[in-house]
């Protein structure tokens, strides 16, 4: 038995999420493919293909129930990119399943060619995406994906915050003519308060909190964090608007600008390095928009990853309940009680 | 179409990639003649590919992975009436659909290509689905000798045969010559056709400009659920005495001078063609 993950919440991020009545989830994975099980048994055209990563995409019971649907490939991601292009091509549905930190980028140049250029309506999954796989190096983190797929064109981005979202993008996906980058987690994640009025729809985003002292834009697995310093910040006097961009591309620039011109500060936050991620994507379109705002990327900075478990380097860069509220309070301006 | 007229094909299609690659003012001449044999043999004997199935989603399928020898592709595919062959005017041209690598734009072609090392891939993508459809479905690729260094194609190779996917057929235009130099001597990939045995494909040589033994060896039955590769040696340049097997052909345009010369080869040989020889 190894140790358990220590937890990715302190204490009083604990109790911030009680106080929002917030309950535990499954990991974002696990949604996944439970999702992408139930849509294949009517949907005969959704395969599943993997690069010796059944296991870690939960998608055991898949090829279990549905073993004409799965295609292994080995450890190859070229060619598990290339192999789902050409199901795509013919008319299947293929989910690519990988781990993040290859699919964008030993496999890059087969989604920029083979599935974005050719553009056949594959989804490439990356899973255990960002620092999930943190005591393992820079191999396999994934830091740059957003970065990587934002610059080529012809590619929906999402990362879903909770199961919720999750299961919402899976379903998207196997309806989309185009392709699709879905990237999560395996950590399990708090469900977030659902969205009755803001539905999940690829390139709108989702708003789980009103406020206007300040904005926090957060995206995939970060939510959580962002939501639970809201409320935080609440305690101090602080309303802030949180909203849930799963769609790094394309962008709700309406829901960024939105932000900028009603909030008096925008934080972003990313599982992503700072550079080419949602951060940037959101600074541009408020400078480009002339909407001048106190403004912060929240995200791995530009430097040698520290390594240990998700929830020790979510902490080490701030990307917390506390390091978020950090944030904010920096970009306000000082209040003298 | 009678032997003697595939024949006469061969000649022509070479006659207007040359054409075509004059006009444009760019192209890979070397590779295209190189494979027009082959692709000659494909569209007129072997794949029941047409504008008229092309919309069906159940039909053989052809991805050039060299490509950048799509020259000689536009020609093939211009004369089974896919596009009017006037086209080929606009090659490379400010937004023409006709660049110098394959895409979807042009009616015809199946995927996008030119990085290499990407069509077996996506091939074997294409015969599994076939497969497990159960499909009567043949897919094919084109192969330069020297993309395979590149290591995609020894995955996809090793998933072919893993998945028994006898509808495969991988084609190697084997003309030995590569932008730097003989493939032998850049990075040599020989025996080539022991690799290919080793990851469990059936290998079949094949003189690339024998129109006869190449449709033999595209059409002949193997074994069960064994894909099938066919080294076909060739002569980069083939066709133009003076391009034969010179490396500055690889993406040479001739001048009008050598236009001309081969423009009068191409005559020569068509009226060897209407002598009967």
């Amino acid at each position: 038995m190894s140790a358990p993950a220590p937890s990715m919440f302190s204490p009083g991020a604990h109790a911030a999420a009680e106080r929002l009545g917030l309950t535990m989830g499954r990991a974002n994975l696990e949604a996944f493919a439970d999702t992408l099980l139930e849509l294949a048994r009517s949907d005969r055209r959704i395969m599943a293909v993997t690069s010796d990563s059944r296991g870690s995409g939960k998608l055991g019971p898949f090829g279990q129930a549905l073993p004409e649907q799965i295609v292994e490939v080995g450890i190859a991601e070229q060619n598990l990119v290339g192999i789902a292009a050409g199901l795509a091509a013919v008319g299947k549905k293929p989910f690519a399943t990988s781990p993040a930190c290859f699919l964008a980028a030993r496999a890059l140049e087969q989604v920029k060619n083979d599935i974005c250029y050719s553009d056949v309506p594959a989804v490439l999954v990356g899973i255990s995406a960002g620092v999930s796989y943190g005591a393992l190096g820079s191999t396999h983190h994934s830091l740059h994906d957003f970065a990587a797929l934002r610059a080529i064109h012809n590619i929906t981005i999402v990362a879903p915050a909770d199961n919720a979202e999750t299961r919402a993008a899976v379903r998207a996906a196997a309806v989309a003519t185009k392709p699709v980058y879905l990237r999560f987690g395996k950590a399990a994640m708090f469900d977030l308060p659902a969205g009755e009025a803001t539905p999940f729809i690829f390139g709108r985003a989702r708003r789980l909190r009103e406020g206007r002292d300040a904005a926090i834009l957060a995206t995939g697995e970060t939510v959580i964090h962002a939501l639970l310093a809201a409320e935080h910040l609440a305690e101090q006097g602080l309303a802030c608007r949180v909203e849930s961009l799963h769609t790094i591309k394309p962008l709700d620039t309406d829901a960024v600008l939105a932000a900028g011109r009603d909030c008096g500060a925008v934080l972003t936050v990313e599982e992503h390095s700072v550079h080419g991620g949602l951060g940037e994507a959101c600074g541009a379109v408020l400078l480009q928009a002339g909407v001048h705002v106190p403004f912060a990327i929240a995200g791995f900075p530009d430097v040698d990853t520290v390594t240990g478990s998700q929830s020790d380097i979510f902490q080490h860069y701030g990307i917390t309940m506390e390091g978020l509220a950090d944030r904010i309070h920096a970009l306000l301006p000082q209040r003298h009680p | 179409m009678t032997d003697r007229d595939l024949a006469r094909k061969s000649i022509e299609y070479r006659r207007d990639t040359v054409r075509a690659i004059m006009h444009a003012g760019a192209g890979h001449t070397g590779g295209s003649l190189s494979c027009v044999d082959i692709l000659n043999v494909l569209y007129n004997r072997v794949l029941r590919i047409t504008p008229q199935n092309w919309a069906a989603p159940v039909r053989d399928r052809y991805v050039q992975s060299k490509g950048h020898s799509v020259e000689a592709l536009y020609v093939v595919l211009a004369d089974k009436g896919f596009f009017p062959k006037a086209s080929l005017d606009t090659l490379c041209r400010y937004r023409s659909p006709f660049i110098g690598h394959p895409t979807r734009k042009v009616p015809g072609i199946e995927m996008n290509t030119g990085g290499l090392g990407h069509g077996l891939p996506i091939c074997v993508g294409m015969a599994l689905a076939a497969n497990r459809d159960g499909h009567d479905v043949r897919v094919v690729t084109l192969l330069g000798d020297g993309e395979l260094a590149e290591g995609s194609n020894w995955e996809a190779a090793m998933a072919a045969a893993h998945h028994r996917l006898g509808n495969l057929t991988a084609i190697v235009d084997h003309n030995s010559l590569q932008i730097s130099g003989p493939t032998r001597h850049v990075c040599s990939n020989e025996p080539l056709d022991a690799k290919f045995a080793a990851f469990g494909w059936e290998v079949r040589r094949v003189d690339g400009h024998d129109l006869a033994a190449l449709e033999r060896v595209l059409t002949q039955s193997g074994p069960t659920g064994v894909p099938v590769c066919v080294i076909a040696d060739t002569v980069k340049g083939r066709g133009v005495s003076f391009m034969e097997n010179v490396l500055k052909w690889h993406h040479g345009v001739p001048s009008a001078d050598e236009f001309a010369r081969a423009e009068a080869e191409f005559e020569r040989q068509l009226a060897a063609w209407e002598a009967g020889a």
